[in-house]
């Protein structure tokens, strides 16, 4: 399937979506791009900690609701920046929770099981205030709550127990390492909660470095993470999360999100970068020329390592 | 810059150093062999490298995404940085991480930092201002605040201004010792909560009874008086004293074998 056929097919106004990677690791960014490109509106969005992709959809005017973690880059931004302006702004409507508590509402959603226990968030804010206001309580796919506590049914004794709701979005994006002919998937490195994430949507699209015969992925089944018939479409993007990472095959653009992080803090500058990096480019292939060989082989992984060992990141 | 007379010979100079610097090696002075760390990036990585390399070889760091004993032969920029998935013990996700973190058998120590922090160390990393509408948004708590409830200590790395040591925080992200005494445990949470919160000023820690900040430590050329004026609470600083002074050694280490490209320090 071809990016654009995935987004046109699995992607509505209003989608529920929840997004696969971590902050600067395996975004995937050339689905992101193609969301903007077809000017999807409304979309909800469940990440546990996310940067790029999420940040984009959100500056590009993508994006309505949002529950999640943590938005940031680490060193190249602590905070999203277009996120932060959104929140700041009130463009968007957000719910806050932990990454413990994302991965483990991924983790129900994906069991079929309406929510899950933990001890995370007692006594802290996460737990007593409400992002969502209560009409969004009632809309598609919405917890009537955002989390609730209960004590141990189990014991007679006093312990507390918070219970998260699982999600269950339209659509789940991962970005992975291999994906064979037929859905069998790979991811190396950290799976991160990709595998929750993948299960937990209606419909699972996968974007890949590479697409390669089941029988490849089958000499090495340990290291296959997702069966095949889970995948309802499979889209090849070589360095399809740049400028994210992805391990053994390329490191992160530390030149360009340092660029981002900038351009970002300008609506007028960030316009222009949307014009320039997404509106202006038809293809995936448009955009690896646009970066460039040369910037593509300094980020290349070194296979000894598994990164770009020695890439300037300053 | 901070100065530290240290000795030399028979020479007494002046030994330099930032305030980075000094709160990544205060920190790594404070983990013990066995230490499992769960390591945020930044300072914390700094730090817990450090005490790899001079304290304690035998303590683990691992991270919320999944990257257990990591070999770490560049500094990660993130969390997620492909430098933490390099030979480690084991390359997992969150929900493995998040076992290990809480895990009975297992003294994991979290390293924090925030925006805000209050005299029981309840930390912000959410928001200033109302939490719906917000005068500065950050990041939000991640995995901060699963740290902050499961580990079994939490130490605290904090800029030391007014603005930011506060009598009440906008946001309660990742609790402490909640209001003091045994609200932590009233809460739910039993085990855990921060044993010292290290500045570029010096140590704070809690009160075993009532779990308020007091001063434990300041550094060389800072009065204990001057802690106070930086801090938005009134803090007990009878039982402070002046903390080990830095050496030559610690701080060759943290700047040629840690961060020798100074991306963090």
């Amino acid at each position: 399937m071809t990016l654009k056929e995935a987004v046109t097919t699995f992607i509505k106004d209003g989608s529920h979506i929840a997004i696969g990677g971590f902050v600067c690791t395996r975004n995937p960014m050339a689905i992101a791009y193609e969301i903007i490109r077809q000017r999807k509106k409304n979309l909800h969005i469940y990440v546990h900690s996310h940067g790029q992709a999420l940040d984009l959809l959100i500056g590009a005017g993508c994006v309505r609701r949002l529950e999640l973690a943590y938005a940031g880059m680490g060193r190249f931004a602590s905070t999203c920046v277009r996120f932060r302006k959104a929140v700041q702004n009130g463009d968007i409507e957000w719910e806050d929770y932990t990454n413990y508590e994302m991965t483990l509402r991924f983790f129900a959603g994906s069991l079929g099981i309406p929510f899950m226990a933990t001890k995370t968030s007692l006594g802290s804010d996460i737990l007593v205030k409400e992002g969502f206001r209560p009409e969004t309580r009632k809309e598609y796919k919405v917890a009537s709550k955002k989390l609730t506590i209960m004590n141990n049914p189990f014991s007679d004794e006093d312990e507390k127990i918070v219970l998260v709701p699982a999600i269950n979005p339209d659509v789940a994006l991962i970005h992975a390492q291999y994906v064979s002919e037929e859905g069998t998937v790979r991811i190396e490195g950290l799976s991160l909660t990709d595998v929750e994430i993948a299960k937990c949507a209606d419909k699972l699209v996968i974007t890949c470095e590479e697409i390669v015969p089941e029988s490849y992925l089958r000499q090495n089944p340990d290291m296959n993470c997702l069966p095949h018939f889970l995948v309802d479409a499979i889209v090849a993007v070589p360095y399809g999360a740049h400028p994210t990472s992805c391990f053994n095959f390329y490191d992160y653009d530390a030149k360009h999100l340092n660029m981002y992080r900038k351009i970002a803090e300008n609506d007028r500058n960030f316009t222009e970068y949307l014009d320039e990096w997404v509106y202006g480019i038809s293809s995936h292939e448009e955009y690896l020329a646009k970066v460039g060989i040369g910037r593509l082989l300094q980020i290349k992984a070194n296979p000894a390592f598994g990164f770009r060992p020695g890439l300037e990141r300053g | 810059m901070a100065l530290d007379p240290v000795w030399r010979g028979d020479e007494r100079e002046m030994l330099e150093y930032n305030p980075r610097e000094i709160m990544a090696i205060t920190a790594g002075r404070m983990v013990k062999n066995g230490d499992v760390i769960f390591c945020g990036t930044g300072l914390a990585q700094i730090a817990a490298t450090v005490a790899k390399k001079m304290y304690a070889p035998e303590s683990i760091i691992f991270f919320e995404t999944g990257g257990i004993d990591a070999e770490l032969p560049e500094l990660p920029l993130s969390v997620s940085d492909l430098r933490i998935m390099y030979r480690t013990s084991v390359n997992a996700g969150l929900l493995e991480s998040f076992s290990i973190l809480s895990h009975r058998k297992v003294h994991s120590k979290a390293f924090l930092g925030a925006a805000q922090i209050d005299r029981f160390g309840n930390l912000n990393s959410t928001c200033m201002g109302d939490y719906w509408h917000p005068s500065v948004r950050f990041s939000g708590s991640g995995g901060a605040c699963d740290a902050a409830c499961l580990a079994a200590e939490v130490i605290i790395f904090m800029e030391h201004e007014k603005r930011r040591f506060v009598n009440k925080v906008d946001y309660l992200t990742s609790p402490g010792w909640l209001s003091g005494a045994d609200a932590r445990e009233k809460a739910g949470l039993h085990r855990g909560g921060p044993t010292a919160v290290v500045t570029n000023l010096g140590v704070m820690r809690f009160d075993e009874k009532t779990k308020e900040m007091y001063l434990s430590e300041y550094h060389s050329g800072v009065t204990p008086r001057q802690i106070q004026d930086t801090t938005g609470f009134e803090v007990d600083i009878s039982r402070a004293v002046r903390s080990k002074p830095i050496t030559e050694e610690e701080l060759r280490v943290l700047r040629e074998d840690v961060d020798p490209q100074k991306l963090i320090i």
